[in-house]
């Protein structure tokens, strides 16, 4: 097979195909996990609807689906929350002026903030699944008068691992949500909740026709969730979660990120979970 | 990696010199990997050795006598990153077929003096004796997937070394598939890509140099050469060549039926 | 045939001018080539390397071409390679980034293609790669240069083989849409004439050139009277009303790992199938460090990496890609493209090393 003859290359023209963002700084939240501020270098905003994911790319090294984690009325300097724990991630956490991170994106969808104005919000995150919520939080905070309660469940392994603690301080600390946190596993500093996220659900009363929930976290800790959800009276189409599946393209077009008949990066990566019920928590779908 | 010169060290166990010769092919690149590398130890090329630690320790062949078990475990010390080269390194070598064998036996028959031969009852991978960061695996090794690996070692990056099998590559290139066009037995689906599928693009079954893939079904290729018309021992045979110490053809016997 | 007004007679002597004309016009012509025991796609030159007088017979796991001795050019049907080996490369240059993050496309030279000798389901399959690749919210950008301008000379089957299953997927036997040029092969008592079904202005420019006589009658009637037969000689069946509900019914079914039992995972159904389309894509760097390129590569839903995230991939056992496989074909397609992934082409049986038949294990599966 010759299928070279009908695509002879070649000459090159310069094209943009990523945007190029710098490094204005580097938050270490956990030993592993670092949220990188990346400012555009062609000075032009940059948009994105909290729960959407970005492709990174770190020069000669490969390229990542993350997730925004930031404010998304912030144009010109984007969080992104990564844990560093493979060659690209430990690339990206580690590139420096005037090295760049290339950009392609939003990808995917995002969490229905409009859809649940009016109404009660619950978020549940456990570990570093509260990247993609953040956005979402700081939204409905800016827009608090639009939703009603407002519930926020965050659980990690240990305290170590708990992302954003400042931020954490604070949002326990206002009057206008309910927010609480455990750890699967406290050390001797530790004063607040040890076990489970689905613990908290105790501590909580849901009125399942007026409520709204968003769910990102690890597969296990998200299929409890919808369990305790569903226990306290929530309609799957009222239950969203964030799916992870392997992102390669962010266009649908590379097949890997199949999650039964959905590509999550341009379907999801939120589903509600009328839409996979079927699929979830099936072994190796 | 980016920034230092890194040290490489290249070692050489139980084999025949051609995976470190597969380095020295490398004739375009050569001078650059010069550059970009410090070439610290590399006896097939140069006398001077410079004392260790290295970052990257490319060991050839496989583990056969006390003295090499002795000195891979050193080895493993010196190296930051430890990394296997052929199939000797990786799964034993054609050396290997000796495992199935009485070892004393052979070397009776091969050497004048045996009482002088000290062995190893089995030749072996040298993961069996020592953790091993990366295999390129291959009979000899690709050299094109030497400096894959060698750039993905300066650039940091995880080298882009396939598992699945030689089937994809093979399909890719627009090969006919020789066992299904031929009825030639061919090893392909159960080995790991690499080669560019060299033998089925020459009409001949695939001899598994590279060793099994990410997840290979002996027992459904094997069975289907016995449905071929091949006898048992002809597919135990079959199995049984540069690779056929590796962990998951090793015990094809017991996987057919016969 | 729809459009009888159109349609055109052509001796099979003078069926290699078929081939010049198209090269006059520009055309890189690819079409059927005997190779290496096998009718391949590739590049033509002349009408030479038709492979005149030969036949295939296929089973599951198995492929031969055997003579014959009527003289016909298209005695066979689909060969290992779709036309998804010219549309969609199996590896090609996406960008090159320097290190100061400039990033260049190649600009490749696409030359205007001609296929000769397409069957209807891979025409189908065309119809679905375009729905995929060029129709959804992004568009490949590769495939889209290779596809534009492409001139499609589709042959009829009337001879199907063992392992096609179109008249299940409504695929063909014969060419419905998607064709500028259909050709019937008429060969009866030494005559010997294609006939030739125009149906677009591409096509008509072909016919144009080449020159032909207006289709008698009495050739037309034999073009029908040879479908009917072709669909009656397709004896491989696969009921696919409900069969996307049924299969996702039985996600769970044990015969699910009854296949895995013979599945080698070695992706040769993906890579002959002409729909399926995944890719993956790698990243390379000179030693230098100045210089990064990032390739695409055909990849396959067989592999591990294909599922991998972190902490390890998804779909671990051989058991949950043959299903993600056959489940993509035959069901998430449909959500996904509102058509099957599958054209009943019958590539996947053929060539699976051991024979693996997704008609039988669908069915098994639904039982």
């Amino acid at each position: 097979m010759k299928g070279k003859a009908a695509l002879e290359s070649t000459q090159m023209v310069e094209v943009e195909v990523m945007r190029k963002f710098s490094v204005e700084n580097v938050i270490k939240e956990t030993p592993d996990t670092y949220t990188l501020m990346l400012k555009p270098l062609d000075k032009k905003e940059y948009s994105f609807v909290p729960g959407q994911f970005n492709m990174l790319y770190a020069f000669g090294v490969g390229e990542v689906p993350i997730s925004m984690s930031g404010d998304p009325d912030e144009k010109y300097l984007i969080a992104h929350t990564v844990r560093a724990v493979g060659a690209v991630t430990n690339a990206l956490v580690n590139t420096k002026k005037p090295g760049f991170i290339g950009l392609r994106g939003p990808f995917g969808n995002g969490w229905p903030l409009e859809k649940a104005k009016g109404k009660d919000v619950i978020i549940v995150a456990g570990g570093i699944g509260l990247a993609p919520l953040r956005p979402a939080i700081y939204y409905i905070l800016k827009h608090r008068k639009e939703y009603g309660k407002f519930f926020f469940l965050y659980g990690a392994r240990t305290p170590n691992d708990l992302l954003y603690k400042k931020e954490l301080k604070e949002w326990k600390s206002r009057f206008d949500m309910d927010a609480f946190i455990t750890v699967d596993a406290g050390d001797e500093k530790w004063t607040g909740n040890v076990g489970v996220v689905t613990t908290l659900f105790k501590r909580i009363k849901l009125d399942p026709d007026n409520t709204y929930a968003f769910v990102c976290g690890p597969e296990i800790m998200m299929k409890f969730t919808v369990l305790e959800l569903r226990n306290q009276g929530l309609t799957d189409d009222k239950i969203y979660i964030s799916m992870e599946r392997n992102m390669k393209c962010g266009m649908g077009l590379c097949g890997h990120c199949q999650f039964g008949p959905y590509f999550v990066c341009k379907d999801g990566p939120i589903f509600s979970m009328d839409q996979i019920n079927r699929f979830f928590g099936r072994r190796e779908v | 990696m980016a920034g230092k010169v890194p040290r490489i060290a290249v070692y050489k166990f139980a084999s025949c010199d051609g995976c470190q010769l597969s380095i020295v092919d490398l004739e375009d690149e050569l001078l650059e990997i010069g550059q970009r590398f410090e070439i610290a130890y590399f006896m097939e090329v140069t006398r001077a050795a410079r004392k260790g630690p290295y970052d990257v320790g490319l060991v050839e062949g496989s583990i056969s006598t006390p003295h090499d078990v002795e000195l891979i475990k050193s080895i493993r010390k010196d190296c930051k990153k430890l990394v296997t080269i052929g199939a000797c390194a990786t799964a034993g070598g054609i050396q290997a077929l000796r495992n199935w064998a009485n070892v004393e036996e052979f070397s009776k028959y091969v050497y004048a003096k045996p009482e002088y031969v000290q062995t190893l009852e089995k030749a072996s991978p040298v993961s069996e004796y020592v953790q091993v960061d990366f295999e390129l695996r291959g009979c000899p090794v690709n050299k094109y997937q030497l400096l894959e690996l060698l750039s993905a070692l300066l650039a940091g990056r995880k080298p882009n070394i396939p598992t699945y099998s030689v089937c994809m590559e093979c399909k890719m290139k627009g090969n006919v598939c020789v066992m299904v066009a031929k009825g030639i037995p061919c090893l392909g689906p159960v080995v790991q890509a690499g080669c560019g599928a060299i033998c089925p693009t020459y009409s001949r079954g695939c001899y598994g140099c590279f060793g099994p893939m990410e997840s290979p079904n002996v027992k459904s290729l094997a069975t289907s050469f016995i449905d071929l018309g091949m006898n048992k021992k002809d597919v135990i045979l079959t199995f049984r060549g540069f690779t056929g110490w590796s962990k998951e053809f090793r015990e094809v016997d017991g996987l057919i039926e016969g | 045939m729809s459009q009888q007004k159109s349609c055109f007679a052509l001796d099979a002597e003078r069926f290699g001018d078929l081939i010049g004309v198209l090269k006059d016009l520009g055309y890189v012509v690819y079409g059927p080539v005997e190779r290496d025991g096998a009718i391949v796609c590739d590049l033509i030159d002349s009408v030479e390397q038709i492979p005149k007088g030969l036949s295939d017979v296929q089973m599951p796991g198995s492929y031969r071409l055997v003579k014959r001795d009527d003289g016909r050019y298209f005695g066979y049907v689909v060969g290992p390679q779709s036309p998804k080996y010219v549309l969609r490369p199996s590896q090609h240059l996406l960008f090159k980034v320097r290190k100061d993050g400039k990033t260049m496309l190649p600009q490749p030279d696409v030359k205007k293609i001609a296929f000769v000798g397409l069957r209807s389901c891979d025409l189908k399959a065309i119809e679905i790669l375009d729905k995929i690749l060029l129709q959804g919210p992004y568009v490949d950008n590769t495939y889209a240069a290779l596809r534009k301008g492409a001139l499609f000379i589709a042959v009829n089957c009337t001879e199907p083989g063992n392992n096609c299953f179109c008249t299940s997927m409504n695929t063909g036997p014969f060419a419905q849409s998607g064709y500028d040029i259909c050709i019937t092969e008429l060969l009866n008592d030494g005559n010997h004439v294609f006939i030739l079904d125009v149906i677009t202005d591409k096509g008509a420019e072909v016919v144009n050139r080449l020159g032909c006589r207006n289709a008698t009658d009495e050739e037309l009637s034999a073009v029908s009277r040879l479908m009917e037969e072709a669909k009656n000689k397709i004896k491989k069946k696969l009921n696919v009303e409900n069969i996307k509900d049924d299969l996702y019914k039985n996600l769970e079914h044990p015969h699910w790992n009854e296949i895995s039992n013979r599945c080698l995972a070695c992706g040769n159904c993906t890579l002959v199938c002409p729909t399926c389309f995944c890719t993956s894509v790698f990243d390379k760097t000179s030693l230098s460090l100045d210089m990064a390129e990032r390739w695409e590569v055909w990849d396959s839903c067989f592999s591990i990496d294909y599922s991998y995230i972190h902490g390890g991939s998804i779909r671990q056992s051989i058991m949950s890609r043959y299903r993600q496989w056959l489940m993509h074909k035959l069901a998430t397609w449909v959500d996904q493209f509102g058509t099957f992934g599958c054209v009943g082409c019958g590539r996947c049986i053929t060539w699976c090393p051991v024979g693996i038949d997704i008609v039988e294990e669908a069915n098994k599966v639904r039982g």
